[in-house]
């Protein structure tokens, strides 16, 4: 693309209603998909898609937040919003991959975690903490992909992994456009001035160390040809995992490690400097 | 005038002029409390019981033995990792305000006698958000603890991840929840101690991970903004909602102890941790 495009054209990119989903993209990439339910603790939370299949002939396990293609599939998915019981079931599938050595993929596509009265009663913030922890932990290779929006905790939940790559027209944030700009701002509607300054595209996530990998989308954004994105994302993933597969797995938890200790920036100011500033 | 009636008419006098402390008004029960009986309670108020807000300062001089105190990384300070619009002027503005260098004060001290590696956080200092400064200071806390085969006491605040630092402070909850786990894995003992208010991305990382979670009475936990939820279910929520009684009631804090009883509680957990059964 020759015009430069601006961080707030990713974002309505990201949400044209024909951009495809996890859901559009699952049967493109991988084989004898099964679709596994329920958190076997409180109930199944639609947002979060679990299941095995095949990428390349190799057993895996899938997991991803999900957007609705309409309305109605929206309500049904909570648009993408997990709740905590979201986040135990892809804990739960997360320890089978470990126990039957299968590789855990990961899709990220949420505004955030959801808000409300019930996620608090169920522990919303120890749900997501619980996923940071066990991911860092997981032996097996966890590889995680942003597909469009990677929305605050609710998207590190599943990112913590051995590799991130984002689509080309994807953002990773702390806190989504809008919220940012309600917060610093008290409003809600400088969702363009907010885009500019908060470092948002996967660009942004390569240059600051979250992410390694940005996967091209089809020309003009993924909703213009579903198939050779897809075909992005799956070459993506069979090299990911080749290279994964092929490391021990200790070595890969130390990296895994070290990846997310190093990220942040501080300056170490002599001590006296800090009485009465 | 005798000697005795002219020195009670001067020490009115002074006692007169000196500005009087605004009395402290109660969150929680809207009653008001003098600065003075607030002191003497523990800052706790004397008609709900809610563990009002502490300096990091105080909170130390309130757990830790006399003198007992040594601070690790005490000149770390923030950066500005997405070079946001006069975030340094403002962690400079905070730092002559509150004394502090940043968000959390970390250190080696003992409690009842008992060693350990403690991490107080601040929510005088832009709301003891965190980025990268407190998540590193956190991580390097608990990898202190594992060096040195300590305990970890934990005393939790935080309005969330810090906005000013973008991504950067999001990737700190996965910095510290690694720290906890790699801390855990070495067979530590880890007390979260939730204080008000303990909210966002700190609940979702390191508060919630700990061995033993306590929470002091009436202070306010939970992931989301209440404001934020009010807006997307259109109502008001119930006064306890994300209270620590709220979070005992569903689950996720083991106890609620009040302040008067907190060193001594520590210290009995760290004990009962102390001999290993294998
Ligand atoms: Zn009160």
């Amino acid at each position: 693309m020759d015009e430069i495009i601006t961080p707030y054209d990713r974002l309505s990119l990201i949400r044209h209603r024909d951009r495809p989903t996890v859901r559009d993209y699952i049967p493109m990439i991988f084989t004898d998909v099964y679709e596994l339910h329920g958190d076997r603790l409180y109930s199944d939370d639609k947002a979060i898609f679990g299941g095995i299949g095949r990428l390349d002939g190799l057993p895996v396990t899938i997991i991803a937040e999900v957007k609705g293609r309409d309305l109605s599939e929206n309500k049904e998915v909570n648009f993408a919003m997990p709740h905590p019981e979201g986040y135990r079931k892809a804990l739960r599938l997360a320890h089978q991959a470990e126990k039957f050595h299968r590789p855990v993929i990961n899709f990220i596509d949420t505004p955030g975690a959801y808000c409300g009265v019930e996620a608090e009663e169920r522990g919303q913030g120890e749900a997501i903490a619980r996923c940071l922890y066990e991911f860092m932990q997981l032996k097996v290779p966890v590889i995680s992909v942003v597909l469009g929006e990677g929305g605050s905790g609710g998207a590190l939940a599943l990112g913590v992994c051995d590799e991130l790559a984002m689509l080309e027209n994807s953002i990773y944030s702390v806190i989504s456009p809008r919220g940012f700009a309600s917060l610093i701002w008290k409003d809600a509607s400088k969702e363009r001035e907010a885009c500019n300054i908060m470092h948002i595209t996967a660009e942004d996530a390569v240059r600051l160390g979250v992410a390694e990998q940005i996967i091209m989308e089809a020309e003009g954004g993924a909703h213009t040809d579903p198939e050779i994105t897809a075909e992005n994302i799956h070459r993506f993933l069979s090299n990911s995992l080749n290279d994964k597969m092929a490391k021990d797995i200790d070595e890969l938890l130390v990296s895994r490690y070290n990846k997310f200790r190093s990220i942040g920036e501080f300056t170490l100011m002599d001590s006296s400097e800090n009485q009465g500033g | 005038m005798t000697m005795e009636e002219l020195f009670r008419q001067v020490t009115q006098k002074f006692y007169d002029d000196q500005p009087k402390e605004p009395d402290f008004k109660c969150p929680r029960c809207q009653k008001s409390t003098s600065a003075k009986t607030m002191q003497e309670n523990m800052q706790v108020c004397p008609f709900c019981g809610y563990s009002s807000r502490l300096t990091a300062r105080d909170r130390l001089r309130m757990t830790c033995d006399k003198d007992s105190f040594t601070e690790t990384e005490a000149g770390m300070t923030s950066v500005n990792p997405i070079d946001f619009p006069d975030y340094e002027d403002k962690i400079a503005e905070l730092r002559d305000k509150t004394g502090l260098a940043e968000a959390v004060v970390t250190g080696i001290c003992t409690i009842h006698n008992e060693k350990c590696v403690i991490a107080v956080m601040d929510s005088h200092f832009m709301m003891a958000s965190m980025g990268s400064v407190v998540g590193e200071k956190i991580a390097r806390a608990f990898e202190l603890a594992g060096k040195e085969k300590l305990p970890i006491v934990i005393f939790t605040a935080s309005g969330g991840a810090r906005m000013q630092e973008g991504l950067v402070s999001l990737m700190q909850m996965a910095k510290t929840s690694g720290a906890a786990a790699k801390y855990s894995e070495q067979g530590g003992l880890y007390i979260t101690v939730m204080t008000d208010p303990t909210t966002g991305g700190v609940t979702a990382s390191f508060a919630s991970l700990g061995d033993v979670i306590i929470a002091e009475p009436k202070v306010l936990i939970g992931f989301a903004g209440r404001r934020v939820i009010e807006g997307t279910i259109k109502q008001q929520l119930p006064e306890d909602f994300q209270s620590a009684e709220f979070m005992l009631e569903n689950g996720f804090v083991d106890m609620i102890v009040e302040r008067r009883n907190m060193r001594r509680t520590i210290a009995h957990l760290i004990r009962l941790h102390r001999e290993e059964v294998r």
